[in-house]
């Protein structure tokens, strides 16, 4: 219960009236500073909510918004871009990679875009990734790796059903176009071989000469036209051992990568172009 | 006179029952009134509709992993995040989200518009093992959704749907489970499930089409997040919330 109010001996403050184990409470006023701030503080949210858009169905007095921010912003940056976005975008990849003004920009642009759009498929470094993830910073290109085959590329994407002009054609289930499963492992071995990495197999020879070499050449050199990879060398899209060429073989594969026309301004799909260019695979 | 004091009110039972009555009330009505002009947040753009019935069985295995809890989907108007994931997300957006899935906490990237920016091998692969493909990342593997995904309940959800206010339809309730199989099949008849769901994409999204997975569900609403409205398309005028 609340006790009649005193006053405290020694300082003669009144005291709340309250007692705990013999300890009173002194019941000073709120320093004045900080009740003048209190007070300030709902003075400025006062006007703050006639100000900034808080409040249902009217706008803020300064009609500011989040979106007119942004807005704002973007304009101010793009605007401050805008010259040499307009000198990358007229120029061919060629002529940038010559400029070192032009090719300094957009590798440094080019390494951005590159991040955010493709390194979660082809890897911070253009590394690639096991499971039909190309690597762009060797010399084995599926399509080819000039400056406008590798524009091309990033411009229509790869079976993506959504760009008319995307690369790449279907290989064929093998297992379903007549191919039976010991067949599948002939040719197999016989695709290994092609790099010296499986025994000789007559009969998966004879079976590559109908059934790849039209599309994979005899000695399984690829061909650039229809995106059908090298056989003949030690880099493999879905893994070289057997096992995983026989399901290629069996199954097929499809790798597919987005149109970035549309996605990317042109721009920026030319200084992708020759920064994926420069990862250490780029052809002449 | 008596001053107009705390411990004025504390010791007057009426008073300070009036007082806390009135605060609380401002308070309610602060919470409460804007629900009410929600309605005035959503833009007036075109395309949003409803999930078909594989992308909200997708969505419940989202909601059930707890993926909001790395991965927002909310792309907010800054300049870093429009450079990086595209136009900010807009209310008309989520408005068939129950829950919503906007998420407080990057630990992954936002996923608001992650539909299209990869292939349908790409996430499949990714889930199943994420740093195959992305050495530095941290997210756990799901490589379980390669289980056949349990839809015999899959009017039932439609229809939750529409007790919160999502537009289903009798026919869409109806033929919630054919719409299923559809989209996950590639070569089934769609004509009957792209009227009902315009721009939905049929595939195998885990690259196998003999059997639902959810790893076929969740792909395919992946896929399909940040996609519907077409922003080349869309006029200031549109994006004006009245």
């Amino acid at each position: 219960m609340a006790k009649q109010t005193e006053t405290d001996a020694a300082t003669g403050v009144a005291t709340t009236g309250h007692e705990w184990d013999g300890i009173r409470e002194l019941d000073n006023p709120m320093p004045s500073w900080w009740l003048y701030t209190f007070y300030a503080t709902i003075a400025f949210a006062l006007v703050w909510v006639m100000f900034y858009p808080a409040l249902p169905f009217v706008r803020g007095l300064l009609g500011n918004t989040a979106r007119g921010d942004l807005a704002a912003v973007m304009a101010t940056e793009q605007a401050k871009a805008a010259p040499m976005l307009a000198r990358l975008r007229a120029a061919t990849p060629e002529a940038i990679a010559a400029e070192p003004e032009l090719r300094t920009f957009a590798l440094a642009g080019g390494r951005i875009a590159f991040a955010n759009s493709c390194a979660g498929c082809h890897g911070a470094g253009g590394q690639g990734a096991p499971g039909g993830f190309p690597s762009l910073a060797d010399d084995d290109w599926i399509y080819g790796g000039s400056l406008e085959e590798i524009r091309t590329t990033i411009r229509h994407g790869v079976r993506n059903g959504e760009a008319a002009e995307a690369r790449g054609t279907a290989m064929p289930a093998f297992l379903q176009a007549g191919l039976t499963m010991p067949q599948i492992g002939d040719l197999a071995e016989h695709v290994l071989l092609l790099s010296d990495a499986g025994p000789a197999n007559p009969a998966g020879a004879a079976l590559f000469a109908d059934n790849c070499a039209a599309c994979h050449g005899e000695r399984g050199e690829g061909n650039r036209q229809v995106g059908a990879p090298r056989l003949n060398d030690r880099i493999w899209l879905y893994g070289g051992d057997k096992a995983s060429v026989t399901r290629s073989i069996a199954y097929s594969r499809a790798g597919v990568m987005p149109a970035w026309e549309g996605r990317l301004d042109a721009a920026t799909i030319n200084m992708l172009t020759v920064y994926v260019h420069a990862l250490g695979g780029g052809e002449q | 006179m008596k001053r107009f004091t705390h411990a004025l009110i504390e010791k007057n039972l009426i008073l300070l029952g009036v007082l806390t009555l009135l605060t609380v009330a401002i308070g309610g009505l602060v919470q409460i009134v804007p629900l009410f002009l929600v309605e005035t947040t959503i833009e007036r753009v075109q395309g949003i509709r409803p999930y078909t019935p594989l992308e909200l069985m997708g969505r419940n295995i989202y909601v059930r992993e707890g993926c909001y809890l790395c991965h927002s989907q909310m792309v907010r108007p800054f300049r870093d995040e429009a450079e990086r994931y595209g136009h900010y997300s807009l209310a008309a957006e989520s408005m068939y989200d129950h829950p919503f899935q906007w998420g407080s906490k990057r630990t992954g990237p936002d996923l608001a518009r992650v539909g299209g920016r990869y292939s349908d091998d790409w996430h499949a692969a990714h889930l199943r093992s994420p740093r195959d493909l992305v050495p530095a990342s941290v997210m756990p593997p799901y490589a379980f959704l390669d289980r056949p995904l349990d839809a015999e309940a899959i009017r039932a959800h439609l229809r939750a749907q529409r007790g919160v206010g999502v537009p289903y339809s009798d026919e869409m309730v109806a033929e919630a489970a054919n719409d299923l199989a559809t989209q996950a099949t590639p070569e089934a008849d769609a004509s009957g499930f792209s009227r009902r769901y315009p721009n939905a994409r049929q595939a195998a999204f885990d690259a196998d089409p003999k059997v639902v997975t959810e790893m076929d569900a969740l792909v395919a609403y992946l896929q399909m997040l940040g996609t519907l409205v077409r922003f080349s398309d869309v006029t200031p005028d549109q994006l004006r919330q009245p």
